[in-house]
C-alpha cells in the first residue's frame, strides 16, 4: 500500500490518495487535504466531515450524499455548494475516508 | 415420545430471491419440521429484464409475465397480502389486512422500486408518462414503447437519478438499443442522444468504465457526468450545481427504495433497506432475519445474477444455522449482466465485491462460449436464452451449473496487458 508525506506526516493512500487508515486522521490533517484540493475549510465543511467520520466509525461505510442530508441533516445543495463539483468524493478525501460506493 | 412443534419460516416477497428462497428451501427442510410461508401482494410474476426489450418491441408483453402460484413449491404456503409491519421483536408479521404471522425465521426479500415521486417535478409536474418514462415498470415499459413509436427526433436524454439501482448497467443498454433503433427508423441524424448519470463515468468500475464509455462515444452518445438531479422543471432537469439538461423526451430511471414496510418497521437505513453481514445476508440488528435480494444494503449491483448467487450460499448457510451450527458458506457479491450493445450484439460482465469486470472468457476459461467486456453475438444470444433459463432453473431452483462463488479463471487481470 503507497505511503505518502502530508504535513511532515507519514500517511497510508490509496492509488488515487484516498487515506486507507483511519486513525491517521486529525482535523489538522483534514486542513491540508483540502488546501490541496483548493478548498478553505469553514466551520460548515467541518460540520459534514465530522458527521463523515462518526457515521464511518459506526456504520464502516463512507456515508452517502443521501445519508448525509437524510441522516446528517446537511442539505445536499449546500454539501455542492461546499465541495463543488464532487462533493461525495471531495467530502471523503478530506475526511480521509474511502470513496462511497457507487461513487467510482 | 415428545415431538417438537413445527418450526415456521417466512419470507416476505416473492420475486427473484425470495421465490428461489422456498424453492431452495422446501427442499431442504423436513416438512415434518419446517412450515415455509411467502407473503406476496401480486398474483402475477414479472421477469424484470425482459422489460429492458420491451420498449423496442423485442419481447411480446406475455413472455414478461406469468402467474406467481404455479412458480411456488408444492409444500410452500402463498398469502396473498400486503406487509403492515414487522415486529421483530416479537417475531411477527401483521399484513395490512390485519392478519398476523409469527416467525422463527424471516427472510425479507421485498427488493426495490422505482420512485419517481422521491423528484419533485418528476412526477408531479404534468409530464410524467407524456414526455417523461420510466422502463423499470411494466406499464412504463409498455407505455415508452408507444412514446418510442411517435418519436420524431429532438432531445432524447437517458438518466439515472442515483444509486444504488437495479441492473446498473441497464439505463447503458438502453441508450445503445436507443441508438440503433433510431438508425433504424433513419431518425438518429436528427437527435441528440444524451446520458446524464450521478457517476464520473459510464459504469461504477475503472476497466468496464473505460470500455462502455468508449462504446457510448463511438455512437455520439452525450455524457454528462457526476449530474446529481434536484427537480424536474417541466421539460429540463436540473442539479443540484445548477445544471440544466432540456429534453423532449426522458427515459429516467427514478430514485430506488427499498419496500415502506421496511422503514414502518424500524428495520431500514435512509433508503428502507435492511443493513445486514455483506458475506451471510443476516441483519445486523435481529439473528433470526435475512435480508436477501435487492432488499439488502451489500454493496453489489442489485440484481437477479447476485441475488441467485447469493441465495445459493444462503440456502447452504440457513440449513446449517438453523440446526445450531455456524454459518460457514461467505457470499463474495458475484454478479454477472449481459450487456446488450445493439444490432444484435452483447457483452458479458463477470464480477465481485474485489475484483472489477475484467476481458476474456466465461464460464469455461478460454474457450467460453461467453466472451467477457467485448460485444459479441454469441452474448446476445446468451441474454434472450436466459429468459427460459430464468422461468425453468432459476426460478424453480434447480442447479444452474455455474458456481456461486467468482472465479479468475478465463479472465485478464489489467497487470496481464500489454
Amino acid at each position: 500500500m503507497p505511503v505518502t508525506t502530508i504535513a511532515g506526516r507519514t500517511v497510508h493512500v490509496d492509488d488515487e490518495g484516498f487515506l486507507t487508515v483511519y486513525e491517521e486522521w486529525d482535523p489538522d490533517l483534514a486542513e491540508e487535504l483540502a488546501a490541496a484540493i483548493g478548498i478553505g475549510l469553514t466551520d460548515a465543511h467541518r460540520r459534514a466531515i465530522d458527521f463523515l467520520r462518526a457515521d464511518y466509525a459506526v456504520q464502516g461505510e463512507t456515508a452517502t450524499l443521501r445519508r448525509v442530508s437524510t441522516v446528517g441533516g446537511i442539505p445536499t445543495k449546500e454539501l455542492f455548494a461546499l465541495f463543488p463539483k464532487k462533493p461525495a468524493k471531495k467530502l471523503a478525501y478530506i475526511a480521509g475516508l474511502p470513496k462511497p460506493h457507487g461513487c467510482v | 415420545m415428545e415431538v417438537a412443534a413445527m418450526r415456521r419460516l417466512l419470507v416476505l416477497g416473492a420475486g427473484t430471491a425470495g421465490t428461489m428462497v422456498v424453492n431452495k428451501l422446501r427442499r431442504r427442510l423436513a416438512r415434518t419440521d419446517w412450515r415455509i410461508t411467502v407473503v406476496e401482494p401480486s398474483d402475477t410474476h414479472h421477469y424484470q429484464p425482459g422489460y429492458l426489450l420491451l420498449p423496442f418491441g423485442g419481447y411480446r408483453p406475455e413472455q414478461v409475465v406469468r402467474p406467481t402460484a404455479p412458480l411456488i413449491a408444492d409444500g410452500v404456503e402463498l398469502v396473498r397480502g400486503e406487509v403492515g409491519r414487522v415486529m421483530a421483536d416479537e417475531n411477527r408479521v401483521s399484513l395490512s389486512d390485519g392478519r398476523n404471522l409469527p416467525y422463527d425465521y424471516l427472510v425479507i426479500a421485498t427488493g426495490v422500486t422505482p420512485r419517481p415521486d422521491q423528484t419533485p417535478g418528476m412526477l408531479d409536474g404534468g409530464h410524467w408518462r407524456k414526455e417523461i418514462f420510466d422502463f423499470y415498470t411494466y406499464d412504463g415499459a409498455l407505455a415508452l414503447a408507444k412514446a418510442l413509436d411517435r418519436f420524431e427526433g429532438g432531445r432524447l436524454v437517458v438518466h439515472i437519478t442515483d444509486l444504488p439501482i437495479k441492473c446498473p448497467v441497464a439505463p447503458l443498454e438502453f441508450a445503445f438499443l436507443a441508438d440503433a433503433h433510431l438508425r433504424r427508423r433513419g431518425l438518429r441524424d436528427r437527435t441528440d442522444l444524451v446520458y446524464a448519470t450521478p457517476l464520473s463515468g459510464a459504469f461504477t468500475k475503472p476497466i468496464a468504465s473505460a470500455r462502455l464509455g468508449s462504446m457510448l462515444d463511438d455512437r455520439k452518445i452525450v455524457v454528462e457526468p457526476d449530474f446529481l438531479v434536484e427537480r424536474v422543471d417541466g421539460t429540463k432537469l436540473v442539479s443540484y450545481d445548477e445544471r440544466e439538461i432540456p429534453f423532449d423526451l426522458l427515459v429516467t430511471v427514478p430514485l430506488n427504495m427499498g419496500a415502506d414496510f421496511v422503514a414502518r418497521s424500524g428495520l431500514g437505513d435512509e433508503l428502507n433497506l435492511v443493513p445486514v453481514d455483506r458475506h451471510t445476508l443476516l441483519s445486523r440488528a435481529h439473528d433470526n432475519v435475512f435480508a436477501l435480494g435487492d432488499a439488502n444494503d451489500i454493496p453489489t449491483s442489485k440484481a437477479g445474477s447476485v441475488a441467485h448467487f447469493a441465495v445459493d450460499v444462503f440456502a447452504d448457510n440457513f440449513v446449517a444455522y438453523a440446526a445450531g451450527r455456524p454459518m460457514t458458506g461467505r457470499f463474495d457479491g458475484h454478479a454477472n449482466c449481459f450487456v446488450e450493445s445493439g444490432d444484435g450484439k452483447a457483452l458479458l460482465i463477470d464480477f465481485n465485491y474485489d475484483t472489477e469486470p475484467l476481458p476474456g472468457r466465461y464460464p469455461l476459461p478460454g474457450v467460453g462460449p461467453f466472451r467477457l467486456l467485448t460485444d459479441a453475438a454469441v452474448n446476445h444470444w446468451g441474454k434472450l436464452a436466459f429468459r427460459w433459463m430464468y422461468w425453468n432453473v432459476l426460478l424453480p431452483g434447480r442447479p444452474l451449473p455455474l458456481p456461486a462463488h467468482m472465479s479468475m479463471a478465463g479472465k485478464q487481470a489489467p497487470t496481464d496487458e500489454k
